[in-house]
């Protein structure tokens, strides 16, 4: 038993290694996954370019704008003149938010009236447009209540008022590589598992292998065994890779402890695997194996809270999501590698996770026949 | 003592709407080379893919060695070696990977005897060649060894020799004869019929049907019908005029000459001469009594099938 595993395991690394596109998939993938969310998929709202209208030109509105200069949010690209050359900005995405002082706000400052300033932002990007609001208004009420401190002449540690004191755990920066590399790690174990497993499979069956396969005494078991674990290695080697990249490139934090998340990937993959036996069964090509595995995976990409929380979902999404075996392992991966927990808080999802392997690799191992039709 | 080594009863298969076997009855004896002749479509890959138990049948019995093949696949798969139609080692594997990985999984690792059937097979010198990258006959004989690096006693082949050129036809056909006089049972599926003139026994299957079984000479002989060969120019104007005669079952034009199926006492090689001297500027060379060819019963079975079916 134990030979024929080991023989199908050698037979299959000899394909692996023989064929440059399956090595690419394998170790490319992941790499530029990695790069792409890293940089681009980044949801941290920066240098957002801001264009100024100030038909005041006094100190005061000078100050003003130094008070937008001063935060990493905006990115003061010029003044214009007239209103339409603003609109132009805008309309062109040369500027995303723009801040209009009228005439008068200066001396309205210097008198203790109410001053009224413009600000216009570009919705067109929700992501950008909230933190850009957020922000903007922020900045604004901060100037305002300095201004109040000024005329009241008020010394700042007895100022009257509420003094909130907000402090961000897990990822005080609020770096958005820190919740998507984490994440990736599962979507990428995923992914590979089941098209690599899912095509290793199928591939017997196009190229006709299978056949003689089927003739000799190999158990099913064997055969699965056997063809799996060398997708298990690999899957585990990206699940380094991402990792040691995410930690060395982007800084993401390893706080919990490595041998937990082992662990409980080893767990996740399970059903990932038991996924691609399961397509194997139906998919009679690579092609149709790969397009199976696509409709599978994107739905559990977008609904498992890999990119979008689910909290933002619609009811009966947030009830598909608990079909999502993914959904629990970016529970886990974000807890272990960003909160540092341990096993704890996390026994919800591995008991999960254990019911979803279990179904789903039984399911697989009943429909996987040593049979050509 | 009984020598029957494989034993089919009304065996069926039908895959949804088409009914790619139906009753299928036969036996075969140890130390035979049993052909299975017939059209492409007309069952022959479906029952060898059900005897290799890669296929499950509807309907029917299966015996091998004495016992239930369907119950007790799994045991009797080492008695077995199976030669697919279609090239089913690894391409990207060398010949000797790929022999190697074969005898692991029959748990049958013998050096010597992989030597040997390389030897056989004249492959030793490319035991380090992919085998994708060897010639279509070579990847024949691989397969061949490859389904007998095991010692079955039975070995089912699949148009072993389709799409192959002479040369190597003839070398894969005297390594089959190696491993007969071996010992080894042989059931092959051929769509040539010199091919089934050196089988022991040889079966008909036409549209899943057993039209015929028996050895060649006796098929041959069992016609029922004499033949004539006929030498004469212009080639297609006699073969259209003999094929007017009323007395002329079949009548094919092979290379330079016609063969004619005549119904017994309606016409002679006299009778032939005076048809085609009828014919203006016709020249006749030779007609003269032949004997039955394996082609010419197959085609006159399968005719009277379609009359009757």
């Amino acid at each position: 038993m134990f030979r024929r595993i080991g023989a199908v395991i050698y037979k299959e690394v000899l394909h692996i290694l023989r064929d440059p596109r399956t090595l690419a998939v394998m170790f490319l993938i992941p790499v530029v996954q990695l790069f792409l969310l890293g940089y681009a998929a980044t949801t941290d709202v920066k240098y957002v370019p801001m264009v100024i209208l100030d038909w005041d030109r006094t100190p005061q509105s000078q100050e003003l704008v130094d008070a937008y200069r001063a935060v990493d949010t905006f990115r003061i690209i010029g003044y214009v003149e007239r209103q339409e050359d603003l609109t132009r900005l805008l309309d062109a995405g040369r500027a995303q938010v723009a801040l209009l002082i009228p005439k008068g706000y200066g001396a309205d400052i210097l008198a203790g009236r109410p001053a009224t300033i413009g600000l216009v932002i570009d919705g067109s990007d929700p992501t950008v447009a909230n933190n850009a609001y957020a922000a903007a208004l922020s900045i604004a009420q901060n100037h305002s209540t300095r201004i109040l401190r000024r005329i009241l002449n008020l010394d700042p540690r007895r100022m009257p008022g509420l003094d909130p004191r907000p402090r961000v755990w897990y990822n005080p920066e609020l770096r958005s590589a820190n919740y998507m590399i984490p994440g990736l790690i599962g979507a990428i174990l995923q992914f590979l598992t089941m098209l690599l497993t899912a095509q290793a499979i199928v591939r017997e069956r196009e190229q006709g292998t299978m056949e003689q396969l089927i003739v000799t005494p190999i158990r099913p078991v064997e055969l699965v065994i056997g063809k799996v674990i060398p997708y298990v290695l690999i899957a585990f080697i990206d699940f380094g890779l991402i990792l040691t990249l995410g930690a060395l490139w982007f800084r993401v934090p390893i706080r919990g402890h490595l041998g937990l998340l082992l662990a409980l990937s080893g767990l996740f993959l399970l059903s990932s695997l038991g996924f691609g036996l399961l397509i194997s069964t139906v998919a009679s090509t690579q092609r149709e194996a790969m397009l199976l595995t696509y409709f599978l995976l994107l739905p559990s990409i977008f609904l498992a809270g890999f990119l979008f929380p689910i909290q933002a979902m619609p009811q009966v999404l947030q009830w598909v999501s608990y079909l999502i075996p993914l959904r629990y392992m970016l529970v886990i991966l974000r807890g272990i590698i960003v909160k540092g927990v341990g096993i704890e808080p996390l026994w919800d999802e591995a008991l999960a996770l254990t019911v979803f392997g279990i179904v789903v690799m039984g399911l697989a191992a009943r429909r996987f026949r040593k049979r050509l039709e | 003592m009984d020598r029957t080594i494989v034993r089919v009863e009304h065996l069926g298969k039908q895959f949804g709407p088409v009914r790619a076997l139906a009753d299928l009855s036969f036996a075969v004896d140890e130390g035979e080379i049993f052909g299975i002749i017939g059209p492409d479509g007309a069952g022959k890959t479906t029952l060898l893919r059900i005897l290799a138990g890669v296929l499950r049948p509807d309907a029917g019995s299966l015996q091998l060695f004495g016992r239930d093949l369907l119950r007790e696949l799994e045991r009797a798969r080492p008695l077995i070696g199976y030669m697919p139609q279609n090239f089913s080692l690894y391409g990207d594997l060398t010949v000797r990977e790929n022999l190697l990985f074969f005898s692991t999984m029959y748990g049958a690792s013998d050096p010597a005897w992989m030597d040997r059937l390389l030897h056989f097979a004249r492959l030793e010198r490319f035991l380090d060649r992919r085998a994708a990258q060897l010639s279509g006959g070579m990847q024949k004989k691989l397969a061949l060894i490859g389904a007998m690096i095991h010692r079955p006693r039975l070995l089912l082949l699949d148009e072993p020799t389709t799409g192959v050129d002479p040369v190597s036809r003839r070398e894969l056909w005297d390594l089959l004869s190696e491993f007969h006089l071996q010992g080894v049972t042989i059931l092959v599926t051929t769509p040539y019929l010199d091919e089934a003139e050196r089988c022991t026994r040889v079966a008909l299957i036409h549209r899943g049907r057993m039209l015929a079984i028996d050895a060649p000479d006796r098929l041959r002989a069992s016609l029922g019908h004499p033949v004539i060969e006929v030498i004469a120019r212009p080639i297609l104007q006699v073969h259209a005029a003999l094929m007017e005669h009323p007395g002329v079952l079949e009548a094919v034009v092979l290379g330079d000459r016609i063969r004619l199926v005549v119904r017994e006492g309606s016409l002679s090689p006299e009778d032939v001469e005076g048809v085609v001297r009828a014919i203006p500027g016709a020249i006749i060379q030779e007609a003269r009594w032949a004997a039955p060819r394996l082609e010419e019963v197959f085609a006159h079975l399968m005719r009277r099938e379609a009359v009757d079916g």
